[in-house]
């Protein structure tokens, strides 16, 4: 199967630290495709549903983020993933 | 010399990380280290491990429910889910299956973790160390049996670091705190600001005793064990302040009454959504000033329509009904951004800056009112041109925000024309301000202060001229006045504004709207409910 991908700027204040890093993780885990998550658009890509993971590529404000996801619900999860960060991690339900 | 046989007043002098004042007996905290726990079995290190690690969960989840505010719970749940984290727990448990111990195993999976986030550029990484030591340390004392190191409460507690889960659990009132780790975007640090506990950080605590008077000096940065008796008395005095400003805070809801009883509205000054997040929007008047220059600092390309609109949209939403006010980009002048001010100016704070610029880069400012045009359609958003001059100015703005929203339309976009206000900074607008056909006005007393004075307020040797005079005051008092016999508002959102000390005086010119930073909040509120009315 193709792996679908997705890019969006980062404008978070502080970067991709520890709120929005929780936020992404437990919405990267609310699907069953695999999800990365990197840099820059040929990687190196780490698994979006870890928080450690996730923490250590220090990714500071307007760091642009990449996703690519591999599964059944690859086009959700990654439509869901940029709205997150497009709308600058607001406060879920 | 050893300091803890001395007796006298001694200053330390550390790094502010939260503001107020504590006098309080000293309590030094040391670190238990866990250790003298036999290693068993493989299967019985990882089944010590795993229970470690669900305990330690179960206890951050029961601190979750005890604390209400969104950072204490936000810092929660970050360590919660690096627990559930098998990239963190997974390299510990195959140490086990290599024969470590599971304290020896888990160490070695956590410290790494550590070490990276301690290398890091960024401050804020660098303070997520200390989120990992806490919770390391949490599930080795799990480990080695051992419960939670009680803090007493309402004392000034000195100690290494502490973990953002043992603040949490202490009673911090009329305490403080001295660390020598940690810094001001510490996890800790921000707590502490927002449970207004004064905390200073870079003490060395290893010469500290336990059982000495001190006091924590958030403001200044200090730490004094055995004040003498008019330390005591100085100190004294400001907790006093300090509970009636808190007291002033705490209480407010809706405008601020003066001694006099005349209501007062207060709005807060932002830079960013960020800020925001520490704020109940019922607790302001709404937002007196929003600097857009944040959008636009410090990056290689200019934001685009949709990125400004989705700031401005979550700014209205927060605010839910109450004004805001957004300031167009007030580039140039001491503000200078890469590929849009002018290079080589003589002189930038005379030169093309505010809206002089934007009027000459209408590429730039177009899109900045179609970002505005479509959020204020939301809800209570103004926009606010600086460095206006003279009215036909404002006037060619009104008429490019127009035409911006027409085109909106025609692209089926909802939008509209928001009330349109000006900064009142420029001399020659404050003793012309009939002439302004604006919908409200806003003071920007710093750079009215150095165009009247015409003293820099960046050059230290002219200081006494570059500061609020009567010139200043009068010229205040012309604004306000016109503007309120023509029924319209005005605020001010300067420095001035966030003074203590000027409130009465900008009250006296019949000031009633004020927009400070919201780290001044409390004293300038405290500072009007004073306000006795005007002498006369």
């Amino acid at each position: 199967m193709n792996k679908l991908r997705a890019s969006v700027l980062m404008r978070h204040e502080v970067g991709l630290h520890a709120r929005p890093s929780v936020k992404l993780t437990k919405l990267a885990k609310a699907f069953e495709s695999k999800i990365d998550l990197g840099l820059s658009p040929d990687g190196p890509w780490i698994d979006a549903k870890s928080i450690v993971k996730v923490m250590a590529t220090k990714a500071p404000k307007d760091s642009t983020i990449y996703f690519r996801a591999e599964g059944r619900d690859a086009r959700a999860a990654l439509d869901a993933l940029v709205t997150l960060v497009n709308e600058d991690f607001p406060d879920g339900p | 010399m050893d300091l803890k046989t001395q007796r006298f007043a001694h200053r330390i002098n550390g790094r502010p990380a939260a503001p107020g004042v504590a006098l309080a007996p000293l309590v030094r905290l040391t670190v238990a280290k866990p250790e003298g726990r036999r290693s068993g079995s493989t299967g019985s290190e990882r089944q010590a491990l795993a229970d470690a690690i669900e305990a330690s969960k179960s206890d951050l989840i029961g601190l979750t429910d005890k604390v209400e505010d969104a950072d204490a719970q936000a810092i929660l749940s970050f360590q919660i889910a690096l627990l559930e984290d098998e990239n963190l727990s997974g390299p510990a448990f195959a140490g086990i299956a290599d024969g470590q111990g599971a304290h020896q195993a888990w160490c070695a999976a956590v410290d790494p973790e550590i070490a990276s986030c301690e290398q890091a550029e960024d401050s804020y990484f660098r303070a997520r160390a200390s989120d990992l030591r806490d919770l390391r340390d949490r599930v080795l004392r799990h480990l080695a049996g051992e419960i939670d190191q009680a803090v007493p409460a309402g004392a000034i507690v000195a100690a290494e670091d502490m973990p953002p889960s043992v603040f949490l659990a202490t009673d911090w009132k009329d305490g403080g705190l001295v660390l020598r780790r940690g810094s001001p975007s510490s996890h800790v640090a921000i707590l502490a600001r927002s449970r207004g506990v004064p905390m200073i950080v870079g003490v060395d605590v290893e010469q500290l005793e336990s059982g000495a008077e001190a006091v924590v000096d958030g403001d200044a940065g200090a730490l004094i064990v055995n004040p003498d008796p008019a330390q005591r008395a100085d100190y004294r005095r400001r907790l006093t302040e300090q509970a009636e400003a808190n007291k002033a805070a705490s209480s407010f809801s809706g405008p601020v009454l003066t001694a006099s009883g005349e209501p007062v509205k207060v709005m807060i000054n932002i830079t960013g959504l960020a800020e925001l997040r520490e704020i109940d929007a019922s607790k302001v008047d709404g937002i007196g000033l929003m600097r857009t220059e944040f959008l636009f600092q410090g990056r290689k390309e200019l934001p685009t329509e949709q990125e400004q609109y989705q700031v401005y949209r979550q700014m209205t939403e927060w605010a839910d009904g109450r004004p805001v006010i957004i300031r167009t980009l007030d580039a140039g002048g001491d503000k200078p951004i890469e590929g849009l001010t002018e290079k080589g100016e003589l002189n930038p704070f005379l030169g093309v800056r505010g809206v002089r610029l934007s009027l000459r880069r209408l590429d730039v400012f177009r899109l900045q009112l179609r970002a505005l045009a479509r959020a204020a359609v939301i809800g209570n958003l103004k926009v606010m041109i600086p460095m206006v001059t003279v009215p036909e100015e404002l006037d060619r703005c009104r008429v490019l925000f127009q035409s911006a929203v027409d085109e909106l339309r025609r692209e089926g976009c909802e939008a509209i024309v928001p009330p349109l206000g000006m900064m009142v900074e420029v001399p020659a607008a404050a003793l012309t301000i009939e002439d302004f056909e604006a919908d409200f006005f806003s003071i920007g007393s710093n750079d009215l202060i150095q165009y009247v004075a015409a003293a820099s307020r960046d050059e230290p040797q002219l200081a006494d001229l570059a500061c609020p005079s009567r010139a200043i005051f009068n010229l205040i008092r012309h604004i306000v006045d016109h503007v309120h016999r023509s029924g319209r508002e005005v605020s001010l959102c300067g420095d001035l504004a966030g003074e203590p000390g000027q409130v009465a005086a900008l009250l006296d010119q019949g000031l009633r709207i004020f927009s400070v930073a919201p780290g001044v909040l409390a004293n300038v509120r405290a500072a009007i409910a004073r306000y006795p009315g005007k002498v006369t």
